[in-house]
């Protein structure tokens, strides 16, 4: 049997069709009507309106960005030294950071919450530091990969030349080496920014009865209002689009490209 | 035409795009938005060959699930009560015994009464589900139910348990409610039932202190506290909290329409009570450890908390788990009001339509789940308490007696009256059904299980919100969780403005960058 180029492609198209175009349509179709299906941007301007759903996006957005802060903090120095290093087994290593993630999620939650309360006492006395220590503990691996990646595929051959030019290793990492790896910075910035605005689970197993957006979209399916839902999560998509657009008019896409795993 | 929810003109439309919506959503129901569109074409409606298939939709661990211990027997002077099978297993295995018919059931279950309706609006199918009373008025008042047959309510039939054995009380309550017209018996079978209250630690909180709803504001316990993270339950203990005086005047108290006072007082959805709940809840939000989503009863037997807003039900299985580490906890109502409820089964019009066979096969798994000893399993496996009585059966009032008399040498004893559940008189005093157990025990499981007459007299059925009341109090409910922007300490705002600037100057940057490398090439 033979098949051509264009019937080997038609599952992916319907896959894309049924799983991608068909919820956006119905995500845009709920988000722009009101219950009796006429055309609305009460949903909309609801939103920006209201003090308290705005309040979500500002605290989701603080959350999101002191984990994604603390991520990279924790990571980059961690990819630096292990792809520069010269022991032998570096991907033993970076599996056994990555390893928590092959753990049952909520199970690695459960064992956190417990730990933190015994370093605390009482969960509820700091509600956003537990929140942001979960979610590090969570997202931590997205991060650690993609730098390392960036990192060890960076042909030596540039810090030589650096070298060679007269640069002493300080200004060799800031002209070469960071500017060189930051296409894997973006990419764990965007597989953790994102999810840690969302990720509700990890604030409700850790006590911390504040919504995020996740937890502000589901209280609207809850109360059975479809619409106001998915206008929330159409304007997390629109923050998403965002901040695709702003990372990816860089020079060589290409090379981050090759950094997700 | 409810306007609570969009109509597609086009049914395969609206359950395919409900469903991707779901999905793509990754919300409140991933899976069961899936399983829609496969289960939504199924072919047992019409129930071809000889299999009758019930797909029934339950609770979560609401059901006894079989493989007990030889020492986890039940030993009544009727009998020995044991399960040995899952319920579901053993129905299937009576049905074909008692009427030759082969049944299959489906047994699937749901985490919340509004999870539940969500499922229902995506288009699964079930024959026969159990919400909670809220929810089957919800749903009735919404013509998505099929009424009970008169055969269900036949007392000659001796294999219809749930009309021979229901709780007077419980009857009572069924007949007596309404839903658009009609009692709620016409569509739905009580099958659990309880009252919520206060789990908590006598070493660490008085019974004086929990005694009332205002204890989940009291800031000598800060942080010590937790309560569901359910708008309902919320709401019915700011109301309780709030009309705290009025509800304990003698004036009110000895009123003679005092239940129908009652229940007035805490169904009001006045958008000044709505108001006046949200600051209440705001102050608990800043009070207690959380609002916790299914933590409460570790938290409670872990000594995380040292009082869980509880179900009495729940309550039961956390003074048990416990108990188990030695560990002493209590259950109390507060004073002001609970909440009572009921989880009935009831039978959906999409799922049985005019089936009669399935029919049949769901109302005979009703009196089935309703004989005394597969009730007592239930009971004993989920903690939660049973709405049958027995009738001429005896097997329930034995169990109880099995499982809270007062051993022979204990010192504290007192009588325990429950005529008012076995007679339906809330006056009465009858011998057979004076228990007498350890006085603690008023406290505890049997306090918890089977609240005393003075509890139920002042439990308070809470209505179902209409789409107008269920906005209000949702807006009401995101208005306590979220974080109020205005709220906001000078720095936030700061940080704030440097964010939005910074990116502001970036993308301009960016943009610029782009179109010049655009000319340049």
């Amino acid at each position: 049997m033979h098949f051509s180029r264009k019937s080997l492609g038609i599952p992916y198209a319907v896959f894309l069709l049924l799983f991608v175009i068909a919820p956006l349509l119905v995500l845009f179709y709920y988000a722009f009507t009101d219950g009796s299906g006429q055309f609305t941007l009460t949903n909309l301007t609801g939103f920006f309106m209201n003090p308290n759903t705005m309040g979500t996006m500002v605290y989701s957005f603080a959350l999101a960005t002191v984990t994604t802060v603390v991520c990279v903090a924790l990571a980059y120095p961690l990819s630096y030294i292990l792809a520069t290093s010269r022991i032998k087994s570096k991907t033993l290593v970076i599996m056994i950071f990555v390893m928590p993630m092959w753990i049952n999620f909520s199970l690695r939650i459960t064992a956190m919450k417990e730990i933190l309360s015994a370093i605390e006492g009482n969960l509820a006395m700091h509600p956003f530091l537990n929140a942001v220590i979960g979610m590090t503990y969570d997202f931590l691996p997205f991060m650690i990969l993609p730098i390392y990646t960036a990192i060890a595929k960076l042909d030596p051959a540039y810090l030589e030349a650096a070298e060679d030019l007269g640069a002493n290793p300080r200004s060799a990492f800031f002209k070469v080496t960071l500017p060189l790896s930051m296409p894997g910075v973006i990419s764990g910035v965007m597989m953790v920014f994102l999810p840690a605005m969302t990720n509700y689970v990890v604030l409700d197993m850790l006590y911390n009865s504040t919504y995020i957006m996740g937890s502000l979209i589901g209280s609207y399916f809850a109360a059975y209002n479809w619409h106001g839902g998915s206008m929330i999560a159409l304007i997390l998509l629109g923050i998403i689009c965002l901040f695709t657009y702003l990372s990816d008019t860089r020079e060589d896409a290409s090379a981050r490209g090759g950094a997700v795993l | 035409m409810r306007k609570d929810k969009p109509r597609f003109n086009n049914h395969f439309f609206r359950r395919l795009g409900a469903t991707v919506v779901a999905a793509g959503l990754l919300l409140t129901m991933p899976g069961s938005a899936m399983l829609a569109c496969a289960k939504g074409n199924d072919s047992t409606k019409e129930s071809g060959g000889d299999t009758v298939t019930l797909r029934v939709c339950n609770w979560e661990e609401y059901i006894d699930t079989g493989d007990w211990g030889d020492d986890e027997a039940i030993e009544l002077p009727s009998g020995t009560i044991m399960g040995k099978n899952a319920m579901v297993d053993d129905f299937e295995t009576w049905y074909k015994e008692t009427y030759g018919v082969n049944v299959k059931v489906e047994y699937s279950t749901f985490g919340t009464n509004e999870d539940l309706y969500n499922m229902l609006t995506l288009g699964d199918t079930y024959d026969l589900i159990c919400p909670s009373e809220y929810m089957f008025m919800k749903l009735a008042s919404e013509n998505e139910l099929v009424p009970l047959s008169k055969e269900f309510f036949d007392r000659s039939n001796p294999n219809n348990y749930y009309v021979n054995g229901l709780s007077p009380y419980i009857s009572n309550i069924f007949d007596s409610h309404k839903i658009s017209g009609k009692p709620w018996s016409t569509y739905a079978a009580g099958f659990m039932w309880g009252v919520t209250g206060i789990v908590y630690n006598p070493d660490k909180i008085s019974k004086e202190e929990v005694s009332t709803w205002n204890v989940l504001k009291n800031p000598k316990y800060k942080n010590q506290l937790t309560i569901k993270d359910s708008v309902r339950e919320c709401y019915f203990a700011a109301v309780a909290g709030l009309n705290h005086d009025k509800l304990l005047s003698n004036e009110f108290r000895n009123d003679s329409n005092y239940k129908e006072k009652l229940e007035e007082v805490m169904n009001d959805t006045s958008p000044e009570m709505i108001q006046k709940s949200q600051d209440w809840l705001q102050d608990v939000k800043n009070n207690v450890y959380s609002f916790e989503v299914d933590a409460g009863k570790a938290d409670m037997v872990t000594g995380k908390a040292v009082a869980n807003y509880q179900w009495s039900g729940d309550a039961v299985y956390t003074i048990d788990q416990a108990e188990e580490d030695d560990y002493k906890l209590n259950f109390c109502v507060p004073e002001e009001a609970s909440n009572i409820y009921f989880d009935g089964w009831c039978m959906l019009k999409n799922g049985i339509g005019q089936n009669k066979e399935k029919q049949k096969a769901a109302e005979a798994f009703i009196n089935f789940l309703s004989r005394p000893d597969n009730a007592i399993r239930n009971m004993y496996y989920i903690g939660y308490t049973s709405c049958m009585s027995g009738g001429e059966d005896p097997r329930i009032l034995e169990y109880l007696k099995y499982k809270y008399s007062a051993a022979k040498d204990a010192k504290d004893t007192t009588d325990y009256n429950l005529t008012y559940f076995f007679t339906g008189d809330d006056q009465g005093k009858e011998d057979d059904y004076i228990l007498h157990v350890e006085t603690e025990q008023l406290d505890r499981q049997l306090g918890a299980q089977y609240p005393s007459p003075e509890v139920i007299h002042r439990t308070s059925i809470m209505e179902y919100f209409t789409p107008k009341q269920n906005e209000d109090i949702n807006r009401m409910w995101v208005n306590v969780r979220c974080f109020n922007i205005l709220k906001m300490p000078l720095w936030g705002w700061f940080f704030l403005f440097a964010g939005v600037i910074g990116l502001l100057i970036f993308s301009f940057r960016r943009i610029r960058k782009t179109r010049k490398k655009k000319s340049i090439s």
